[in-house]
């Protein structure tokens, strides 16, 4: 039943896809409600309807963080980008940094990094895609990444440029409305269950008897400290009651620490703690400003007044969105611990209302939160796909020919595809909350500085960027193919936000000052154009 | 700058197209880049700066300071207004409208300065 709902969503989604007008086309002319859906739509990810249900079901308060900064970075992004960006009439990062600072060095520097952030950021939308078809299909994980990244990108090669203004719409009402009502029933079903406690301070207990199906050999921890080791493809019945067993080598917070802030997410220490929870705020903060496939959606608006209107109803949109993964995570605590056990915590969303409620209530709702699912990762990763190849194929492959771009397409997809078939094990959410990261370290420092600093040259945003960027960069392929870490080089590696986007913003600032014979010298128009208001049309 | 006797404008629409009777000699200077024109634009942007960062200030204060106080006392973190616990209650909840409100004021208090750069630059 959900099989045949996924596979009709699935031709659907295509044909929706398939349905696509070149987004040039689509003109400036947009209103700032339908660019706002537009923008949210493609936004809200994998990450955001899987990954953050996961990731609460899992440590509880701590990643509150992570939706509250998803969402918050677009208020970054309203005061101090928004408007003056869409007056430079820039049409991606590498066009602001040629207009604003006049270098084609610079300008190939930012189109390697909009790669590099495109493909960390594709891998948890294919990570997302593989887990749903594993999840509702009962295929392979490796089957699913396979089956929709190479869809993914025959859809970018040869269907054309980009979803029009109103699909991309349509999809952000589509993934509202996909855990919206689900969710109506799953706490309508709480209260009828007599509010079962989401943390019992003697440790979460199975609501139902449930049978866990254990994909690889595990030792489980008993609360009275026994273990018991577990064969791979075993499966083991709980009754209703039963205390729930740790899983050695799965993190999971349990009673007050999922509970209560300051968990021991990084191994301990309070410093430590804090440190990681500041980093990720200041990571998803100003991240939010260098996503490739996000600038691109503000040259669709009329003017710089349009582009803050924009801004602002998507922060109002996002935030609504944000509200219901966290309740899907918190429910996920009494009626699916068995994904604490096998560590398939980003698969709460989908598994929730088929475990909660029975019979076809369930498997409707399972199959609203499937589309909506494939939603996220089809809308998102066809938009980075795009906003890679596209760069790919005018800066640095060819001129930017529609054979060009194909073939840009097809080197774009195959990336991220190989990368996300290895990184099975990590949580969808925080693969995103590293890609924030070198957003936040390369690109915020040049858009903010150069933007609101006269005093900024080629040569100190290329150090910044090079610096800031570079370094987070090997943070986050430390934390991906690494060693494991212990103690503090595994948050400031982990978490590097904190001191890379200072970094970025001091020597941007440093070299700006000692080459400051080389500030373009028309600066002054340039800032008076990225200011003046609209209406004097200066 | 110069007296100039200010000329009395009607404006029906500001359309790009439309004849400018008054405005020419500001605008004049903006677009010369003369010393003038220059400190206008420096001043717009620092009030445009001052105004975005006192709202960053106000998100970094109303959200920024949750960890620390968490941190510092867990008492607080632990309270149950309407029977939630207050850290999900902030973050889970509360964060939202907060975040979307200080968007709208800075729209409102943006759009202000710019109507008056404009006016300033029309009548002079």
């Amino acid at each position: 039943m959900v099989t045949v709902a996924t596979v009709v969503i699935g031709t659907y989604g295509l044909r929706v896809a398939r349905t696509t007008s070149d987004f040039l086309v689509a003109s400036r002319e947009v209103s700032p409600a339908w660019n706002a859906a537009a923008i949210s739509g493609e936004y809200l990810s994998a990450a955001s309807f899987l990954g953050v249900a996961g990731l609460v079901l899992k440590q509880g308060v701590d990643v509150l963080w992570y939706p509250v900064g998803f969402a918050a970075g677009y208020l970054a992004l309203l005061l101090f980008v928004a408007a003056p960006l869409r007056r430079s009439r820039a049409f991606t990062l590498p066009d602001f940094c040629e207009l604003r600072l006049g270098s084609v060095r610079l300008r190939k520097l930012a189109t390697l990094f909009v790669i590099m952030i495109g493909w960390l950021y594709l891998v948890p939308q294919l990570q997302g895609a593989g887990l749903t078809m594993q999840t509702v299909a009962g295929g392979r994980y490796q089957v699913g990444v396979l089956l929709v990244g190479c869809v993914v990108v025959a859809n970018v090669a040869l269907g054309g440029m980009r979803s029009i203004t109103f699909v991309q719409a349509f999809q952000y009402w589509l993934k509202l409305t996909a855990l919206a009502v689900p969710i109506i029933f799953l706490v309508l079903h709480w209260q009828a269950d007599g509010r079962p406690p989401l943390a019992p301070p003697s440790g979460a207990t199975f609501a139902h008897s449930t049978t866990v199906v254990f994909d690889h050999a595990a030792t489980l921890v008993r609360p009275d400290g026994s273990t018991v080791d577990v064969p791979a493809h075993a499966s083991m019945d709980f009754p209703a009651g039963t205390p729930i067993p740790q899983v050695r080598g799965v993190e999971s917070s349990s009673g007050a620490n999922w509970l209560l802030p300051g968990s021991t997410e990084t191994g301990g220490g309070r410093d430590r703690g804090l440190f990681a929870a500041y980093s990720l705020i200041l990571a998803t903060f100003l991240g939010t400003m260098g996503l490739p496939h996000v600038l691109v959606r503000f040259y669709t608006n009329r003017d710089g007044a349009a582009a803050r209107r924009t801004t602002l109803v998507v922060l109002g949109l996002v935030g609504l969105f944000y509200l219901l993964p966290t309740l899907y995570g918190v429910l996920g605590r009494v009626y699916t611990p068995q994904l604490l056990m096998t560590g398939d915590t980003d698969a709460v969303v989908l598994v929730l209302p088929g475990a909660a409620l029975s019979g076809l209530t369930g498997q409707l709702l399972g199959a609203l939160v499937a589309a909506g699912a494939f939603a996220a990762f089809l809308s998102t990763s066809s938009g980075l796909l795009t906003s890679v190849a596209g760069v790919l194929s005018t800066d640095l492959l060819g001129r930017g020919s529609v054979r060009d771009f194909r073939v840009s397409a097809v080197l774009a997809g195959l990336v991220p595809l190989v990368l996300a078939l290895r990184a099975g094990g990590l949580d969808v959410s925080q693969v995103v909350g590293l890609a924030f990261a070198v957003a936040a370290s390369s690109f915020c420092p040049l858009l903010v500085l150069g933007i609101w600093w006269r005093g900024l040259t080629a040569m100190g945003a290329a150090a910044g960027v090079t610096l800031g960027g570079g370094i987070s960069l090997a943070a986050v392929i430390t934390t991906v193919v690494g060693p494991p870490l212990t103690g503090w080089p595994a948050v400031l590696i982990g978490q590097p936000a904190a001191w890379t986007v200072p970094l970025a913003f001091l020597v941007m600032v440093s070299v700006s000052l000692a080459t400051r014979r080389r500030v373009p010298v028309n600066v002054g128009l340039t800032m008076l154009r990225l200011h003046a208001p609209d209406p004097l049309r200066l | 700058m110069p007296p100039e006797p200010p000329k009395r404008v009607r404006v029906v629409l500001v359309d790009a197209a439309a004849p400018r009777g008054g405005g020419d000699h500001t605008r004049a200077e903006l677009e010369e880049q003369t010393g003038i024109g220059e400190a206008l634009v420096k001043g717009l942007v620092r009030t445009q700066l001052a105004l975005a960062l006192r709202c960053a200030a106000v998100v970094a204060v109303g959200l920024g300071s949750l960890p620390l106080l968490f941190a510092i006392a867990p008492a607080v973190a632990g309270t149950r207004p309407f029977g939630v616990v207050l850290p999900w209650l902030l973050l889970g909840v509360a964060a939202y409208p907060f975040l979307f409100g200080v968007g709208w004021a800075y729209v409102h208090l943006v759009e202000r300065t710019e109507r008056d750069f404009t006016d300033l630059v029309e009548k002079h």
